[in-house]
């Protein structure tokens, strides 16, 4: 561990925030204002003026650019400015990391990772409609009615399952796992509606293998989460949750076209886990909480065998309703609810969780939390993942 | 190997087009013609898919397109029942296949798999082309497949 050129604990998370999180289209805010209130809400959380704030990371082409949100907030330097391409909400843990990279090589001192979405104001993500032709990648697969995102990640979920003999129990107890832990959280758009096993088995097909529980929600809001120097945080208003180690994620054509992808049956992290685990000196038994982002429910059970916290052999066996539950379980997952149920703010609110599980704020807070895992995208041409954790871990 | 449809097995989708860059311009006239075709490297020999300006392997921009037998092997599938398109919604559920091509180094194409759309997909089962020529502007053929 002599190498020097890595995150660990070089790095924190001093403030998170949302805006109340909207059933997609409900929004009484216009996608800008969300983001505005999201990173006042960050700020104030952190306890650092807005004012401080001088860079920007967003992802999956955020459409509230770091200009307008500099000009608007009437911030004095604009010094740092990042966008990560990727499908989907793959790029939510690479804005973190592009953000403590920043910070790290001294491009800015207080950069904000943010994600927003009004879907009344600009329409559903994934939505395909129009009578134009269509060409490109998009014309070998559309014309034959496989235009969704679900229909996109289907037959990757078919292929892990032909292959492996697992997942079906797995992704319900995911999809319920999710819905138990939105119960105690008041930011969750499904709190007050349960789930269980009768009813998601009882759910109508989107796309089989995919029934209706199996698939993220559609939300309106907004996320941001402040990221400065480890030394900055001891000032601040809550005990810092640090950046053990953060990595983006792509294998050998993953961005092939007509699935193409040389791997097609993964989650897309194999290639980062390696390099994350390094880099935070840590080993995936280490982890004492999970926030794994569900697109599709048989991402996550791919996500969690390639970060080495179960085996295709015992995914089934491992990944139980109760197992998963942060009242009681041995590997506690998506104690917000994540993208199921608590909101689909393209995952940045499962990096939040995290932030929360670590300094002990969760509404379904896992006792004595060190390190807290939270991935973005599975089965993307380009995912990302990251390890958050107190500054015991580090010494 | 091969057969030709002029029924039409989802109607109201977006038509495709050949991109205006000219790259996959080869593989809609080859519908047309009822022949597959995907490029192969120059160089290396190798059947690459969808489209590139570049072999994946070797790196020669040397590419040309060549028939290949139209049939394989199912490699994926889904179902889909809930429409996700105004065309679709008293469709019904259809069938998507992924089909893996071993007579070209394994490139995957997709396609709708015809008949019953209720009928149980094994993965691995021989599949072959059926060209469904459709009227357009221009007009176009799909790459549809079927069990042989
Ligand atoms: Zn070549």
């Amino acid at each position: 561990m002599n190498d020097e050129y890595n995150l660990r604990g070089k790095v924190a998370i001093v403030g998170v925030g949302e805006t109340t999180y909207y059933k997609h289209g409900q929004s009484p805010d216009p996608e800008f204002v969300l983001v505005l209130k999201a990173i006042l809400a960050a700020c104030e959380d952190a306890g650092i003026s807005p004012k401080e704030i001088d860079g920007f990371c967003s992802y999956s082409n955020d459409r509230n650019d770091p200009p307008r949100l500099a000009n608007a907030l009437g911030i004095p330097e604009l010094r740092y400015s990042n966008m990560q391409w990727t499908s989907g909400g793959g790029g939510a843990a690479a804005a973190v990391q592009n953000a403590a990279g920043a910070v790290v090589a001294g491009s800015a001192n207080v950069v904000v990772a943010y994600r927003g979405l009004a879907q009344g104001q600009f329409g559903r993500f994934g939505r395909s409609g129009g009578s134009r032709p269509v060409s490109g990648p998009a014309a070998y697969t559309l014309p034959y009615g496989m235009m969704s995102a679900a229909q996109m990640y289907a037959m990757r979920t078919t292929r892990f399952m032909h292959e492996h003999g697992v997942g079906r129990g797995a992704m319900r107890a995911i999809a319920m796992a999710c819905y138990h832990h939105a119960q105690n959280n008041p930011r969750a758009v499904m709190q007050g509606k349960t789930l269980d096993a009768e009813t998601y088995d009882s759910s109508r097909w989107i796309t089989e293998p995919y029934r209706l529980f199996d698939c993220c929600l559609e939300n309106d809001g907004a996320a941001a989460m402040i990221v400065t120097r480890t030394d900055r945080a001891k000032d601040l208003a809550k005990a810092p949750a640090l950046v053990l180690a953060a990595q983006q994620s792509g294998g050998h054509r993953s961005g092939a076209t007509a699935e193409n992808a040389t791997d097609y049956v993964t989650s897309s992290f194999k290639p980062a886990v390696k390099h994350l685990y390094e880099q935070a000196g840590i080993g995936p038994t280490d982890i004492d909480v999970v926030q794994s982002y569900e697109n599709f429910t048989g991402g996550v059970v791919m996500s969690l065998i390639e970060h080495g916290l179960c085996t295709y052999e015992n995914a089934d066996e491992v990944l139980t309703f109760d197992n998963l539950r942060a009242d009681g379980g041995n590997l506690p997952l998506n104690t917000s609810g994540g993208n199921l149920a608590e909101c689909y703010m393209h995952g940045l609110g499962l990096q939040i969780e995290a932030v929360r599980q670590v300094r002990g704020e969760s509404c379904n807070q896992v006792d004595d939390v060190k390190v807290a895992l939270a991935n973005a995208g599975p089965m993307v041409a380009v995912a990302s993942t990251a390890l958050y954790g107190t500054e015991e871990v580090v010494g | 190997m091969s057969r030709s449809t002029d029924e039409v097995h989802l109607p109201g989708l977006r038509q495709p087009a050949a991109a205006n860059d000219g790259l996959d311009t080869p593989f809609w006239e080859g519908t047309r013609a009822h022949e597959l075709r995907v490029q192969r490297c120059k160089e290396c020999e190798l059947h690459q898919w969808g489209p590139e300006w570049m072999c994946h392997a070797c790196n020669s921009m040397e590419l040309e397109w060549v028939a290949v037998e139209p049939v394989g092997n199912i490699y994926s599938w889904q179902r889909p029942h809930h429409p996700v398109h105004r065309a679709l919604s008293e469709r019904g559920p259809y069938i998507i296949v992924l089909v893996e091509l071993p007579h070209a180094d394994n490139i995957r194409m997709v396609g709708n798999l015809l008949g019953d759309p209720l009928q149980e997909v094994e993965i691995g089962t021989p599949v072959s082309v059926v060209f469904e020529d459709r009227d357009g502007d221009p007009d176009f053929t799909l790459v549809q497949w079927e069990v042989t």
